[in-house]
Parts: structure tokens; sequence; C-alpha cells
């Protein structure tokens, strides 16, 4: 289907399904209860995160996962993204079909920029020069280019760059919408479905990111399957063997390197389509270090792990953050005073402003129990079944297949 | 140029903490073959050690005064030092006054204890792994433990000065023949920059000049044929980490009174620690160590308000500047050798 | 402008009669709010109403966040009839009587900002998308408070800021939706500068080294203004990096500079770090053109104080409040505050605590949840503060909160009160005791016309009200 092979198909329609559904499989909980306050993930915000993120780390995992290459700068790509669109906004107006046509496009300019540079190292060195273009950026945004004072405010500091009244919006017309938006098809839109104390949401802008996620995941499984993609993990497996053979490795590391700079603007884009504000956070180096174990815990090289990763993140991110005690009261009030209390104290420490405690044991427990990252996980957990169901042939269990 | 002077000063003594946290990251690189993200992670252990000894020497007692009022208008609780009433108030004044140099002391076994116990129960696992793992891993210990310190210590920064005999400042400028006050420099900055000197001898004496030094340098440069010959490396390279943690943790320790630590400070050196060690060059010492004290004097120079007025914000980017021009210029860093951290 | 920035709670509860209208993004007309609980965003149902507290736990201003929240949790216990009721029973609106807000439940979720201001955003956004909260509260620096405030007008909810001390914020960036009661960086100057004067001379040469962000860009041009105006000289202004842990680089240039005062524009761990910095180079003991080194830091604020330790003895610098106060207001805050948690509250806290409050009486007053009648009721009544001739003078005044004779101005949400100057105690009794009360600056001389060139250039649009 589409130039996919059985397998990648089934695995796209998965996806594709999951992501229809998602509004559903996230807000489990009945609205109202103390573990739907809690757990339910189902709100237009964060829904927009996961398939947002779950671009940007797609498009990392096409450098990281087949060239080897790891770049410690991409959250660069990502903020350069959002302010290009956020400045589409302010000079043209809340379509974002130009601020996403101008974020990919900048993002792409400045990734063969530092690529071309970066790329002339291997390696560490090859990170470190990448964090050093992009704590440049960040620093430069932060304070220097964004003073609102001075005659060059590029990204207006600290603050964020936002939409003014007194912006020029040159295709404002009368009537057009104040929010972003897709011909009139606003992102923050939504449709609720209440049914039986549970409460679902869709979202435009979800599913608008939702089916652009979509198409960079195709693209990805078809770079992949690519003789362009043979030749990125050639470089990751041997680059001197490659070079011998008369290769030149650089321009196709360069290629790759464009195309997920590429994929970090759009993502960026579309980070500011769903609430117009860029931030210069988003550049550092803290967040491109988030891109990297996102990776790196979804499973490095593999198709699905960068979705899995992002979204385990941003979910616990999120949600952990806002948790607190009287909530965790309320949960847990069926249990004995004492024991409760003491639960609670325990919980304390890992929820509300612990959530990077939890975060951080996590990190640890993947890396050293699934060395394959999350997909590894997923991938025992389908071989312990396997290994159920055909119980008379287990002794002949298959190798799993790298 | 007494301006310069001082710049100079400043840029040695924040190139310091940077030459003193890159070169225990580069033991480790060089050794162990890890990349640590947890060193910042160490440093911030070290000072928070300082932190400790000072809670512990001012444990105290209190007594209800029925004369005095706290803000509640309950009786006021005076507190008064357990060493105060045991030793007498000015033995005991002067005990406490002291915690950050006898903090290192106490830091010294504590760390090599963190370090070994990191090494056995976490790094060891991870030395057949991809570095992307070592990151993983590691950052994610380091935030477990500044979390740790966070949710003991709070947030904020607290306050560790300095022994009184060394607060103050120091006429420096007459020294080398400038007019009295012309130059004049914190004295705990300067035994700083003299304690990290001496810590870095001590480790290349030790590297150069003992048999298990040399065992290690051996072991760096080429790990299998050690082994062959057999040489336990590993229990050296157990040894090796610990004292890199405790480098890390007695630079954290002296560091206090210049600036007071917090739960992130380790967060704060690690990017720059790193910059450092690739600049320096990966798996070079010397390198590690004269980077550090570079681009702590290049950062200095970068943030006087003559070159600011001429390139503004060049103070904020200034390290990653000379970072990129050094490693495009020479492809491993300063003293990097071939082969080292390049796949 | 049609607005169908639906969210759940609005919807549930507009719309529960109506199939039809679940199935369609309502458009709201506007202009039928009064006395009905429906029509904008979030309405609360009939038993309890969600306030969302935002605030950062993680990173540097952590342990500041979690004393506002130590304040919003005292304020929810006491709306709901719980505690001592504390400065309900001061604050002189009385309209509010411990049985929640409009008779519901006050209940409330937390968040984190992390101090940036995307993370605030997404975390505001749960707080409206999931969680149903028709207020949002806290922000422990201007960026974020800024951030927050632009979404909160955008989703039709309220935002009272929490410590945000940038002049934008009720200046170039303010909103109809958004209401500061905390004071701001030109009333951190017009306060300060008089004290400076009576005890520094008029004759002073002051190096500013500031925060290169919104906030420290701000306070370096309010303090500089009033200085001035009063025959200070500025020698340099000196920009640095946020990031910046050691100041010695920018430390080292004032010993010759020929300055004899050096004012830190910096706040949190920036301060602790570049006064412990200056400190450390003898500037304390320096003699300059005969006179006494002296250092400023014009914000303070209790935890600073904390942290820089012994180094603030006699630094002259403001707040919004200080628990030393005498008032009513301050005795019954201080106690319950006190009595619950064992220390004094920070003006971190007191800003928060009295935030709540003013919403909950201003939602009490308006007899309606809508924001824009909130808003109606928070711009007050025409009355004005007494003393001061301005057309802008107008607005709801109250007292009992602990600042005094307090307005919120209606035309910019600028809350106007009396200004606090601080100094570093020599002895302090205990950690809470770093600073002590030098002034209280009255509210007419740190007044300022909503068109000041420092303030100008935003616009309050129209309040909104959301779906």
């Amino acid at each position: 289907m589409l130039g996919l092979n059985k397998k990648d198909a089934l695995l796209f329609m998965i996806v594709a399904l999951l992501v229809g559904i998602a509004p559903f499989l996230l807000n489990p909980f009945p609205e109202g209860s103390s573990l739907g306050q809690m757990f339910n993930a189902g709100y237009p915000d964060l829904m927009q995160r996961f398939v947002i993120f779950g671009i940007l780390v797609i498009g990392f995992n096409i450098l990281f996962g087949l060239t080897g290459y790891l770049s410690f700068g991409h959250a660069a790509f990502l903020g350069i993204g959002s302010y290009s669109a956020v400045w589409m906004f302010k000079l043209l107006g809340y379509n974002i079909v130009p601020a996403i046509l101008l974020s990919v496009l900048v993002s792409g300019v400045f990734s063969l920029l530092i690529g071309f540079i970066a790329l002339r190292r291997t390696g560490i060195y090859f990170s470190i020069l990448t964090l050093a273009m992009a704590q440049m950026c960040f620093n430069l945004a932060y304070s220097v280019l964004g003073n609102p004072n001075s005659n060059f405010n590029l990204t207006n500091g600290e603050t964020g760059l936002q939409v003014y009244g007194n912006d020029p919006q040159y295709l404002m017309s009368e009537g057009s919408r104040e929010i972003p938006h897709l011909f009139g098809l606003a992102m923050r839109d939504s449709y609720q479905w209440e049914i039986s104390g549970w409460l679902f949401t869709f979202n435009t802008g979800y599913y608008l990111s939702g089916i652009i996620m979509l198409v960079a995941f195709y693209l990805s499984i078809r770079i992949f399957r690519s003789p362009f993609g043979l030749m990125l993990r050639a470089i990751k497996s041997n680059k001197q063997r490659m070079n011998y053979t008369g290769l030149n490795a650089r321009p196709y590391a360069l290629a790759a390197f464009v195309i997920s700079g590429m994929y970090a603007g759009l993502a960026g884009g579309l980070l500011s389509s769903m609430d117009p504000l860029a931030g210069a956070e988003r550049m550092h180096w803290t967040a491109s270090g988030e891109i990297v174990i996102m990776a790196i815990l979804g499973g490095v090289g593999t198709l699905v792990g960068p979705i899995l990763g992002s979204g385990f993140i941003e979910y616990f991110k999120n949600i952990l953050s806002k948790i607190n005690d009287s909530l965790l009261h309320q949960w847990l009030s069926w249990l004995p005073d004492g024991l409760e209390d003491g639960i609670v104290w325990v919980l304390h420490f890992f929820v509300g402003k612990g959530w990077q405690l939890t975060l951080g044991v996590l990190f640890m427990l993947v890396v050293i129990f699934l060395p394959g990252g999350l997909v590894e996980g997923g991938q025992r957990v389908g071989r312990l079944f396997r290994r159920k169901k055909g119980g008379a042939d287990g002794a002949s269990a298959k190798q799993p297949a790298e | 140029m007494d301006a310069i002077i001082l710049q100079i000063l400043n840029g040695l003594d924040k190139g310091s903490a940077y030459a003193l946290i890159a070169l225990g990251l580069t033991l480790i690189f060089g050794t162990l073959g890890v990349v640590n993200f947890a060193h910042g992670a160490l440093f911030m252990l070290g000072a928070f050690c300082a932190v400790t000894v000072q809670r512990i020497l001012s444990l105290s007692y209190s007594v209800l005064d029925e004369t005095k009022k706290d803000f509640l208008g309950n009786p006021l609780k005076v507190d008064t030092h357990y060493i105060e009433a045991w030793f007498g108030p000015e033995i005991g004044a002067s005990i406490i006054d002291w915690s950050v140099p006898l903090a290192i002391l106490f830091s010294i076994p504590v760390m090599i204890a963190v370090g070994f116990i990191m090494e056995r129960g976490l790094i060891k696992h991870f030395y057949k792994r991809p570095h992307a793992d070592q990151i993983l891993v590691t950052f994610g210990l380091a935030i477990v433990l500044q979390e740790i310190i966070k949710a003991y210590f709070g947030a904020n920064p607290i306050p560790t000065p300095a022994p009184a005999l060394f607060t103050g400042s120091f006429d420096f400028g007459v020294l080398i023949g400038f007019a009295e006050n012309a130059i004049t420099y914190p004295i705990w900055r300067l035994v700083y920059f003299i304690f990290a000197l001496l810590v870095i001898a001590a480790v290349f004496a030790f590297l150069q000049f003992t048999t298990f030094g040399m065992v290690v340098r051996a072991g760096m440069a080429d790990r299998e044929t050690v082994g062959l010959l057999g040489i336990n490396i590993d229990k050296r390279f157990t040894i090796m980490f610990a004292i890199a943690a405790c480098v890390a943790g007695v630079a954290g320790v002296m560091y206090t009174p210049i600036n007071s630590p917090n739960y992130h400070m380790g967060m704060d050196f690690l990017v720059l620690s790193f910059v450092v060690v690739v600049v320096g060059g990966m798996g070079s010492l010397p390198g590690a160590v004269l980077a550090g004290f570079m681009l702590g004097i290049l950062e200095a120079f970068a943030s006087m308000n003559e070159i600011k007025q001429f390139i503004p914000g060049i103070d904020q980017i200034i390290i990653y500047l000379v970072a990129i021009i050094i490693l495009l210029t020479r492809p491993r860093g300063l003293m990097g050798r071939k082969g080292v951290m390049e796949e | 402008m049609s607005k169908t920035n639906l969210t759940r709670r609005g919807l549930l509860k507009t719309g529960a009669g109506t199939g039809a209208a679940l199935a369609m993004p309502t458009i709201f007309s506007g202009a039928a709010w009064a006395a009905s609980h429906s029509g904008f965003t979030n309405a609360p149902g009939d038993s309890s109403v969600t306030l969302g507290f935002n605030v950062p736990q993680t990173g540097p201003y952590a342990d500041e966040g979690n004393d506002e929240l130590r304040a919003y949790l005292l304020a929810v216990e006491h709306l709901n009839g719980e505690g001592d009721g504390g400065m309900m029973s001061t604050f002189t609106s009385k309209s509010l009587d411990g049985t929640g807000i409009l008779g519901r439940k006050v209940n409330y979720v937390t968040g984190d900002t992390q101090t940036k201001s995307d993370a605030a955003r997404a975390s505001a956004k749960s707080m409206i998308e999931k969680d149903g909260a028709i207020m949002i509260s806290g922000g422990s620096s201007s960026g974020v408070a800024v951030a927050v405030q632009g979404l909160c007008q955008e989703a039709g909810v309220i935002f009272m800021a929490g410590l945000t001390h940038s002049n934008d914020t009720t200046g170039k960036d303010k909103k109809a939706n958004g209401f500061r009661h905390f004071f701001n960086a030109y009333m951190s100057g017009a306060a300060l500068a008089p004290v400076l004067e009576k005890t520094y001379g008029a004759d002073r040469r002051a190096y500013h080294l500031t925060a290169d962000y919104t906030w420290g860009w701000t306070q370096e041009e309010s303090i500089v203004a009033s200085t001035e105006a009063m025959g200070w000289q500025t020698v340099e202004k000196v920009r640095t990096p946020l990031a910046a842990t050691d100041f010695s680089s920018y430390i080292a240039p004032v010993l010759n500079s020929g300055a004899d005062v050096l004012v830190l524009n910096h706040y949190g761990g920036n301060m602790v770090n570049s006064l412990t910095n200056a400190v450390q180079f003898g500037l304390r003991d320096k003699q300059v053109n005969g006179k006494n080194f002296e250092i400023v830091v014009p914000l303070y604020s209790e935890l600073m104080a904390k942290g820089a330790g012994k180094n603030i003895e006699g630094v002259f610098g403001s707040t919004n409040w200080s628990w030393k106060l005498q008032d009513p207001g301050t005795l019954a805050f201080v106690k319950s505050f006190g009595t619950k948690y064992g220390f004094p509250p920070s003006n971190a806290a007191q800003t928060c605590y009295a935030q709540t409050m003013l919403y909950a009486d201003a939602v009490n007053r308006a007899g309606s949840f809508n924001p824009c009648a909130v808003v109606e009721a928070l711009e007050g009544d025409s009355s004005s503060l007494p003393g001061i001739d301005s057309a802008a003078n107008h607005g709801f005044v109250f007292d009992g909160l602990g600042n005094g004779q307090t307005m919120y101005r209606a035309s910019d949400h600028q809350c106007f009160k009396d200004v606090l100057v601080m100094k570093g105690k020599s002895n302090p009794d205990n950690e809470y005791d770093a600073l002590e009360i030098v002034e209280v600056t009255p509210v007419k001389q740190v007044w300022y016309e909503p068109d000041h060139p420092m303030f100008a250039g935003g616009d309050l649009g129209a309040c909104n009200p959301g779906a």
C-alpha cells in the first residue's frame, strides 16, 4: 500500500488508527472523578503536543537513528520555526499556511547552514558544535535580539514573540478570524461529546497536526526503506568503508540533517499555530536534550520509537506536575487514615514539584532494563504473549529481528 | 592595564572551576570511555557537603525565652549551638566559622564513597553500551540527585561564607608595582585558584609518578592490551572514577563561599564543562586544564564593557563562539587524540 | 469578531439541555451576560468553582512558588469558611462570608510554570481546557506573567497576577482580563529615590548592573530615571546574562570606575550571587569620592535576603509588603499563615493571598463569574484615592489587605498602594528577620499617569468572556 511493504503498512495503519481515536484513549476515566482529574490527558493542548513533538522526534530520528550523528542543538530549529510562524502572523495574518511554509523554509536554511559547518566533524565534536550553535541562538534570542526598546526586536526576549494589536497583518481583512486558523477553521475549535459521565474532545488543531504527523511518519518510513536511507545507515555502521568505496558521506549526512531540521521547523510552526506565542526557552540546551532523551527512550532507529518516546515524556511532564496533595488525598480517601497519609507522604515527593524526580527515575529504569527503549519493551511483551500462545513450539523462540 | 589584570584574575578564577570539573570529566572519558552527565551533580553534591557540615556544626537546642516574643506573640525560642555550649561561645563560633575548610575533610570520604557506589552500581554496566545510553542514564541520575537535594535543602541558595580570616580582599597590585588599591582581589578567590592548581598538580603527579597512574595511563591508551597482561584494570578504573568524583566534590566545597550553593548549580556548569573538555580535546588531561583556563579568561574579557559596547551580547556567546572556531580549525580540539569519541 | 474558543466546562454547563448545542461550536454574541451563569468560558456549576494556581514549583524560583502556593491554599481555606478567616475579617469589602464564592465551594488545581513562558502557558492551558478553571493566578517572573495574561485574555478567563514587577505587565502588555496587585519597577524607583537622597545625598555616581531580559530593562530604566531626577549621575549601565552565576568580571570594573553606588537590577539567584560577589570584592569597605561606597538592590524578596545572608546588611531595596507591618490586615494574615505553617509569609505570598480574596470578592459583588462582570467589579465605581489629583484616579478602592488603602486603577488594572523601602538588618534575630522597614512611601509619591512613557504603547482592549 502506498509503496509500503506489508509490515510497514500495518504499522502505519495502527499509528493512524491510534491518532484517530486518541481522544478516547487518553480520557479513560470519567470526567470529574479524581482519577480523571489526575490522569486524563485528552485535552486539546496536550494532544496537540503529543503529535507535534512526535513530528519533531520522527525528524530527529532520521538524523540520529540512521546516521548516528547526535545533534545536541535540535531545539534551535524548533525555536526558529516557531519564531518564523509568529512573524507570519504578525506580518500577514492568522492563516497558518504561510506561517508553516515559512517556518519549514527558514529552519531548512538554518539547518543547511549549521549542518554545513557542524558536519565537518564527527562524534562528540559534532554534538558540541551543534550544541554551541543552538546555545548561541538561545542566548541571543533571549536578550540581545529581543529588546522591545531597540529598533531590532526580532524575538521579544523573555516574554516571547506574540502578535500585538498594532502589527501590520497585511492579509487580514474585515471579518478574518483573530486566532490562528486554516482558511477559517480555527485551531482552537473543538467538538465535545459527552456520554454518561465521560467527555471526549475532538479538536481541530489536534487533528490537523495529527494528519501532518501521519504524513511526516509516512515520509520517514519511505526514507528508512529507500536507497537513501540505506546510504545513511552505511554512514552509521562504517563511514570509513563507505569512503573507501568512493562515496562521499557528507552530502548524504547533510541531506539528513536538513530534512530533520525541517521536520523540527514544521513542529515549531505547528506549535505556534496552536498557540501563537514563541518563547526563547524552547531553544535552550535542556530542550535539545529532551529531544535526544525522547528519541533514546522510545528506541533509536526504530520507526515508531520517536512517537512513543515523545508521548511518554510529554505525558508525564504535563500530568505529574499538576497532581497535588489534595488530589492524592481525594483519590486515596478510601484507605484508612494513617495508611492514606503515609502513601500520600511518599507520593508527595514524586508529583507536583517532584515531577522531575519521577522523570529522572523513569529514564534510568528504561535505559537500564530496556536497552532498546520502549519499543523493545513492547517487543518483549509481544514475545511473551506469542510464547504463551505458541505453547508447544516455545522452545524454538525466534531471535528478535534486528 | 589594571582592568585587564583584574579580568585575567577573574578568568583564572572562573577557569579554575571549569578546569577542575573538566579534569574529572576527562579522567572518566579517558579511562572508562563513559560520557558522564552526572558530573555536574557531583560538583553540586560536594558543595552540599559544605552545607551539611555547616548544618551539623550549627545544630542547636532551643530554650523558650518568656521575656521575648516571636512574630506570633508566643514565647521566643532561643537557639544555642551545641558546639558553642560545649566549647564555649568563642571557640564554638570559630569552629562554625571554619565550616567550609572543615567540609573538605568531610567531603573526601563522602565523595569517594559516592563515586565508588556510582561506578560499581551503575556506570560499570554501561561500559559496553552506546554513548547515547550513557548520556541518558547519567542525565537521569543527575536529575535524581539534584531533586533529592532540592527536596531536602530547598531551591533557594544557601549562604556558606568563608572563614573570617579569608574574607575581604587583598591588594594584589602593590605586589607587581601598581599603586595602592589599584588591583584588589578577594582573598578567597585567590585561595580557590591556588587550591585548583594544587589539585591539578596532584592529579598529574599521581598519574605520572606512581605505578598505579602508569597502569591507568596505559589503560587509557590501550585497554585491551593492559587487560591481556593480566592487570586488573577494572579495579583501577573504579578507583579512578572515585578520584574524579572526589576532585569534582572538593571543587564544589571550595566554590561555596564564592557563590551560595543551590541544587541546580551542577547543571549550570555541566554544559560549559563539556564544551571545555571537547575544546581541550577528548581524552587529553592537559587539554582540559588549558581549555578551562583559556575559556575562563576569554569569558572574563568578553564581559568588559568596552568590548560589550563594540559587540553587544558577546559575553553571552563567547565560549560557544570560541569552541566553534577551535573545533573547525583543530579537528580534535586543542590537544585531542585521534579516534577518541569520533564515532 | 466571533469567539469560538470552546472549553469543556463552559460547554458542558451551557449546552447541557440542548444536544444540538453540543454538536456545534457556539457563537456568542455578547451583552447578555449579566446575572446569568452561562455564555462564558468555564462557567462553574452550582456546587463548586475551580481556580488555577500556576506557580514555579521547579527551577530556581521553586521556593518562592511554594510560598505562593501556601498562601493560595490558605486563601481557599478561608474562602470556604475553614481556619480563622485571615484577612477576610479586616477586608473593607464585606461580601465574603466563608461560604465559598457565590455560594460555591472553592476547588483548586495547581501547575508548574518552571519560570518559562512556554511551560507556564501549557500548564495554564491544561487548567483551562482540562480542569475548567475560571481564574488563573500566579507567576514569579514578568515574562511568565505577561505570557499567561495574554493566554487568559484569549481564552476568556481572569488572570490575577502573582509576583511580577516589570512595568510591561500593566503597561505595554496590559490586558483587560489581567490584574496586578504587586507593585512595579516604576514604583520601586519612585519610592527608593527620596530615601536614597536622604541617606546618601544628591551627589552620587551610580553604576548599574542589569539582568539582560525584559524585567531587568524596565527596572533599570525606572531606577535610572528616578535617581537622575534627584541629581545622581549614571556612570555606566552594564547588562549581565541571565544565566550568569559568577559576576566577578562584571563587578571588577566597578572598582575603578569612579562610581560610588552600585545598583543591582537583579532578582533571585542572580541577585544573591551578584551581591555576594560585590561584597567579596570589598565594595562595601571602599571610599570613593570621599564617600562610602554603597550598594542598592531595588527589588527585594525575603528569600533573596535569606540566600544572601550577611551580605545584605544595610543595603536598601523595596518590597510590596512585609510581615512586620502592624496594620490589622497584616496582623490577621501573619497570624493565620504563621499558625498554619510555622513561619511568617513572604511578600509574594501576601500578594497571592490578596489577589485570590480580591477575585472572590469581585465575583460576589458582581453576582456573576462572567469575566466581564468581574472586570467591571474590579474596575470599581469610580471611587478614588484621597490626595491625588488626576483624571485617572478612579477604580476600586479597598483597605484591610495589608497594604493600607489601595486602589485597583480602572484604566490599567494596576493596584496603587504604599510601597515599602526596606534595609538589610545588621543583627537579624532569625532567618525571617533579615529585612527591616525603613519607610512606608505613601501611594501619592509612587503615582503615575497611565500614559507615562514607561507604560505607553499598550492597549487594555475589551474584556473577553470567551465562549
